[in-house]
């Protein structure tokens, strides 16, 4: 669970200026290798999701105004940047399926995968609800945003937030970056943008997150689920109905011979 | 330059008909004013990540679920006292089997050389730590239980194989709530079923390989039979059910391969076994379609796992829509 004192992001698209900024230095200074150099077609981004080799990806979302709303005519496209990372999860979905304990959690209450643990199993890539962490093909380990754990040790900032130069991306202590987010939303809606919210899933399982944002408009357009859930809510009813199967199992195979070896005898 | 040609032609026309129904599926921007997707998304793009699993992992599932099953049916024969050959058969499908199954989960790790990690802790909130830990130790037992056979000694044997028979019981199936208790929608939507639906393709593909032994009990019919019914009504199931969670189920190629392994593993050797009550050859048909029928659905849900993935829409529905 959220922790008090704990660090955050807060990352604001009603800033951002879609200047990618923070994947460049997000890709600096991890080291990160490149993922492919394609043409989207899909606005300007290029980058398409968060994987293995982004930690940062800056999304940009054109979608139909509410006309009237912040000043919006109804006929002009909205055209908005999100600079999308791991959510690091009040209850993270990839640390309670890692089988290694590769990945745990930090003094920072982020979500970190040792790369010298990692052997590779691939199950915390279909156990995150975000699509965050994957596997690296060439390399064989599974690779996630850090939150810059190193310079956070150090006591800097993530790249990303040193990056920014809108402000956007606001690091800080979780509580101080909530207090945050409420003024900003109350200034929006101050000045007609009505349609900007808070997007953390604190009422679902996944028991709200390190990273949140604010966004215009329906958060789906931005790709963030309305009701994520942590795979690990299921395990109560998988686990009664491997139960129900083994009993099963059991009793039809041991009804099976009983019966059967009589019908033999009989022979 | 570049001549029209009917491909070129035909495709155009597709187009003019897909503008006329109001949406073009080709991919590109949408322009604002155009017909939008009916789920607002970011363009479609997929939320989850899909399984980075390769070949030895469904292969793993029907190899480690026969096995499991095998020794459960070792025990349970012994127990009611069929014959001695059909325990001992049984005893070394298991060990074979789990022999088998390590290699392929190593062999899938994108870091094999460290699958001992695996065995660093024990976390029972992760099904990929359980299933590890009970391969290790079924592998152990079943192993066991035939060394100690060929050593000549029985009750150590008796012992590992009962160790067996219940660490085969959640081999069987625990692949099962792996993938169902995870984020793909197609795997979560069905995590209440999975480990029922495994547990039913395992017993019925170790009956088939006893069964191909040349092992001709009753017993072994019955359970065959027993297991292609209720695969005959998970097919059923499969195909009543209507939600987009379960399209990859029944659309396109992962549907097809759901529809054939279903059928392998369901009505085939369900009507083969039941003509079979009379027919030795029945039987031994029935055993071949149920072994296939049990790896084509592996395969099919694997991959149906990826298809899921690529689909945005069954996880941005509202929380009120949730099925």
């Amino acid at each position: 669970m959220l922790g008090t004192g704990v660090t955050g992001f807060l990352t604001d698209s009603t800033l951002c200026i879609g200047c990618k900024a923070c994947e460049v230095a997000c890709k600096e200074w991890n080291d990160v290798p490149d993922d492919g150099f394609v043409w989207s077609g899909l606005s300007y981004d290029n980058t398409l999701a968060l994987g293995h080799s982004t930690y940062r990806h800056v999304k940009f979302v054109e979608r139909e105004p509410v006309a009237g709303c912040g000043g919006n005519s109804g006929q002009q496209v909205t055209w908005e940047f999100s600079s999308d990372v791991c959510r690091h999860c009040g209850n993270a979905g990839c640390l309670e399926a890692c089988p290694t304990g590769s990945i745990v959690r930090t003094e920072f209450g982020s979500v970190f995968v040792q790369p010298d643990i990692c052997n590779g199993c691939g199950y915390c890539v279909v156990s995150c609800p975000f699509g965050v962490i994957d596997r690296r093909p060439d390399d064989g380990r599974a690779f996630k945003c850090t939150f810059c754990y190193d310079r956070q040790k150090a006591g800097a900032e993530p790249a990303c937030a040193k990056a920014c130069p809108t402000g956007s991306i606001l690091f800080g202590r979780v509580d101080d970056l909530e207090a945050a987010a409420d003024r900003r939303i109350a200034q929006l809606h101050a000045n007609g943008m009505n349609d900007a919210a808070i997007w953390n899933p604190k009422e679902t399982s996944v028991g709200g997150t390190h990273a949140f944002f604010i966004v215009r408009g329906d958060p789906r357009n931005y790709n963030l689920p309305p009701d994520p859930q942590v795979p690990t809510m299921l395990l109560k009813q998988s686990w009664s109905a491997a139960a129900v199967a083994a009993g099963a199992i059991v009793g039809a195979s041991l009804l099976a011979f009983a019966f059967g070896s009589r019908r033999n005898a009989k022979a | 330059m570049r001549r029209p040609d009917p491909t070129s032609e035909k495709r155009l026309e597709e187009l003019r008909e897909q503008a006329a129904l109001g949406r073009v599926d080709a991919s590109g921007i949408r322009p604002v004013g155009s017909p939008f997707p009916e789920t607002p998304s970011y363009y479609g793009l997929p939320i989850v990540k899909p399984p980075v699993w390769t070949w030895e992992v469904p292969l793993y599932f029907f190899a480690g679920g026969a096995a499991g099953a095998s020794s459960v049916i070792a025990l349970t024969a012994q127990l009611t006292g069929a014959s001695e050959s059909l325990v001992r058969d049984a005893r070394w499908i298991a060990a074979i089997g789990a022999a088998a199954s390590g290699p392929l989960l190593i062999l899938d790790l994108g870091r094999p050389e460290r699958f001992l990690n695996m065995l660093r802790v024990f976390k029972p909130q992760s099904a990929m730590s359980v299933g590890a830990w009970t391969l290790t130790l079924f592998g152990s037992a079943s192993s066991s239980a035939v060394i100690a056979e060929m050593l000549g000694m029985k009750r150590i044997g008796d012992a590992a194989a009962f160790v067996a028979a219940l660490s085969g019981l959640v081999m069987a199936t625990y692949t099962g709530v792996l993938i169902g208790a995870t984020a793909i929608p197609v795997w979560s939507k069905h995590a209440r079923t999975l480990p029922i639906h495994f547990g039913a393709s395992a017993l019925a593909s170790a009956t088939a390989l006893l069964t191909l032994r040349g092992h001709d009990d009753t017993a072994l019919n019955t359970l065959g039979l027993a297991a292609a019914a209720f695969e005959t009504y998970t097919g059923v199931e499969i195909e009543s059910d209507r939600t987009i969670d379960s399209e990859p189920l029944r659309h396109g190629l992962t549907g097809i391969t759901t529809r054939i392994g279903g059928f392998f593993s369901g009505p085939l050797p369900l009507a083969l076994r039941l003509l079979g009550i009379s027919s030795k050859r029945a039987r031994r048909a029935a055993a071949a379609s149920a072994l296939l029928g049990s790896l084509i659905t592996r395969i099919a849900w694997v991959e149906a796992g990826k298809a899921s993935a690529a689909d945005p829409r069954p996880l941005l529905r509202p929380a009120q829509q949730k099925v």
